[in-house]
């Protein structure tokens, strides 16, 4: 009896309807998170594009923030001017005091921590991230701030020549200098985490073979840790400028905001746009709201750009690695 | 006949002649800085330190220069200051813990969890009252924001792992940057969306859509390191046996990631179930429950935190802590089960 062979499958790269479905759902859903993006742009410059156009680049460097009064006939202004610098200094204050510490500890854990204190400290480290920032807030107003206001002091005792540490009036509390503690403690988990990770890919070759050429740990790391990592550093370090800068109700809590800008670090006046835009938030009008979301929308674009420079050079040195 | 055990020397082991200058110099260290803070007018817990720190960079730094070089000095100098940055991390989050812990556990009973704030002032001891509105809040809203972003997620990893459509690296660059939106800025989106555009007021799911938007990035970025660890080879197998990319996708891939998933989905409420900014322009705030996501004002942990800090008076800031103590034990204990889920997956692996 001859063997019916069955029929030759018809061979093709057209994918099936199932297939198409699918990459169909999730293609979308993938593009949605662009989407959405895109939206936040949107709303935001849309609600405060008058704003936007009646102030134009007043918004972004004038000092005042005032609504209308009108029956003196003064009208309303709008400038994010001394908020934006105070969010940069205590930005800058944050990577100061929290990037040195935050590479420190990671060092410790990559190449000084014996091994039973490591996987503790790791996890110290995954706690402290994911404590909600109010805490940090309450936590940095009733806790801190009274040791910072003695630390402020005394800086100001012995440094007070220099003019960031000038005082004109004494009033140590709510300051850039303490808001800027609490920011750097909200920082170090994640610079700390995406520096360790970036040591780790440092190829264990060349380690061994500084040592083996006499080097100390401390020469190791300069000579091949470091310039390995630098990058992965200073990415995760613009990282935690990111959050610093959008960082809201913890700087709320510790800072006095001030429509001023003003040099000295240790006086309790400061600025903050993510602060700024829930203080006013409960008592704006339609117009002052308008504003908030302009001012929202310089917020959303600041820490984006920070972002996505940020990753771009932590995914370039972590590709090389 | 005698036998001979053989003891092997180890001779990476410390030896006391190696071991006795370095704590002959850990004890300098400590009783000079003792007699320093005794004798100087240097004083308190910061004096202390500060001379700790300053004796124990001295003491390492001209005992390793005596026995060997400048360069083990330098060693030793940035061996000190590594420990310290690492103490400087333990210590904020021990002093955060220890001050949660006592502050919160002065009002805390169970009863805080069986009563609202609706028959209570704000100024009335803290036995009468409690948070179940707060904690029933945030649940509700931690639930919402979940079932929004999950799909989302997910959806956006395998768009990334197994489609590797035209546009995966730039959503891959896009999530990554999304994570750094600031909370606030989620909330205002949110605010003007939907309370601005669609017209409505405060409510839960104006809340749970501002979470929402924070809860995907990291969902997303979990979701797909998780199935990047998933092996080649169930996808190719999948495909040889004559699945279509969703059957793989949908009978293999998934199920092996399943665990990982989880953690995914609990991270990522770990990281917004204590958000407060995008609430402070969404719920409205209110002392009793609210079951209707669309209708009405609402409360949540972070909010009754932030409420009864504001108002300020000594009984709302022991109402504070108390939140910020239960609050954190809910982030605890999702962050155990994400850690536990963790585990379990590398179990299996």
């Amino acid at each position: 009896m001859p063997k019916v062979l069955p029929e030759p499958r018809e061979i093709t790269t057209v994918p099936r309807i199932s297939d198409r479905i699918f990459r169909g759902i999730v293609t979308t859903g993938g593009l949605s998170t662009l989407a959405i993006l895109a939206l936040i742009a949107f709303f935001l410059v849309f609600n405060g594009f008058e704003v936007i156009r009646d102030e134009g680049l007043r918004f972004l460097t004038g000092f005042d923030w005032m609504d209308a009064i009108p029956d003196e006939g003064i009208a309303a202004t709008y400038g994010i001017g001394a908020m934006l610098y105070g969010t940069l200094v205590i930005g800058l204050l944050a990577i100061i005091f929290g990037v040195p510490i935050a590479v420190g500890a990671a060092l410790f854990l990559s190449y000084y921590a014996p091994e039973w204190i490591k996987r503790p400290m790791v996890v110290v480290i995954d706690v402290m991230a994911a404590i909600p920032s109010v805490v940090f807030g309450l936590w940095g107003y009733f806790i801190l701030m009274p040791h910072a206001e003695y630390w402020a002091k005394l800086i100001h005792k012995y440094l007070g020549f220099i003019p960031i540490f000038d005082m004109p009036a004494p009033a140590y509390s709510r300051s850039p200098f303490i808001a800027g503690l609490v920011l750097a403690i909200m920082i170090i988990p994640i610079v700390a985490s995406i520096s360790r990770e970036v040591f780790a890919q440092t190829p264990p070759d060349r380690i061994q073979a500084a040592y083996a050429l006499g080097a100390t740990k401390w020469a190791m790391i300069k000579a091949v840790v470091f310039p390995y990592g630098i990058g992965g550093v200073i990415g995760g370090a613009m990282l935690g400028l990111g959050r610093a800068l959008g960082e809201t109700v913890a700087v709320y809590t510790v800072l006095n905001l001030v429509y001023d800008i003003r040099i000295e670090i240790l006086l309790s006046a400061g600025g903050s746009v993510a602060s700024m835009i829930v203080n006013k938030f409960g008592e704006a009008d339609a117009i002052e709201l308008r504003a908030l979301m302009a001012a929202g929308f310089v917020l959303f674009v600041v820490t984006l750009i920070v972002n996505f420079i940020a990753n771009a050079i932590i995914n370039r040195t972590a590709r090389r690695g | 006949m005698a036998t001979i055990s053989v003891v092997p020397s180890k001779p990476w082991r410390p030896k006391l002649s190696r071991v006795w200058p370095d704590i002959l110099g850990a004890l300098f260290t400590a009783l000079s800085s003792v007699a320093i803070v005794a004798v100087t007018p240097l004083k308190g817990r910061l004096g202390f330190s500060i001379t700790l720190i300053v004796m124990a960079v001295i003491t390492s730094a001209s005992i390793s220069w005596l026995r060997r070089d400048r360069k083990a000095a330098l060693n030793s100098v940035s061996t000190v200051f590594v420990y310290v940055a690492a103490a400087f991390v333990i210590i904020p989050l021990a002093s955060l813990l220890f001050e949660i812990v006592s502050k919160g556990i002065v009002g805390f009973s169970f009863g805080i969890f069986t009563k609202d704030m609706s028959l209570t002032s704000a100024d009335s001891p803290l036995s009468e009252g409690g948070l179940l509105h707060a904690v029933i809040g945030t649940l509700y809203i931690v639930l919402l924001a979940t079932v929004i972003s999950t799909p989302v997620g997910f959806l956006a990893s395998l768009y990334i792992v197994e489609v590797q459509g035209r546009f995966a690296s730039l959503v891959r660059f896009f999530v990554q940057a999304m994570s750094g939106v600031p909370s606030i800025v989620a909330g205002l989106f949110i605010y003007a969306v939907w309370m601005i555009g669609l017209g409505n007021s405060y409510n839960v799911a104006a809340g749970a859509g501002a979470l929402a938007i924070l809860m995907i990035p990291t969902v997303a970025r979990t979701a797909e390191e998780v199935l990047k660890l998933i092996p080649n080879d169930l996808r190719e197998a999948g495909l040889a046996l004559g699945a279509t990319q969703w059957r793989t996708v949908a009978m293999i891939i998934l199920p092996a990631a399943k665990s990982g998933l989880v953690t995914a989905i609990i991270l990522g409420i770990a990281r917004v179930a204590g958000e407060t900014a995008p609430l402070l322009l969404t719920l409205g705030g209110a002392d009793a429950i609210n079951l209707n996501p669309f209708e009405g004002n609402s409360s949540a942990l972070p909010f009754y935190v932030w409420k009864n800090y504001s108002l300020g008076n000594p009984e709302s800031i022991q109402r504070a802590w108390l939140g910020v103590f239960v609050l954190m034990i809910m982030v605890f204990m999702f962050f155990s089960l994400a850690r536990y889920f963790g585990r379990a997956k590398g179990a299996n692996r």
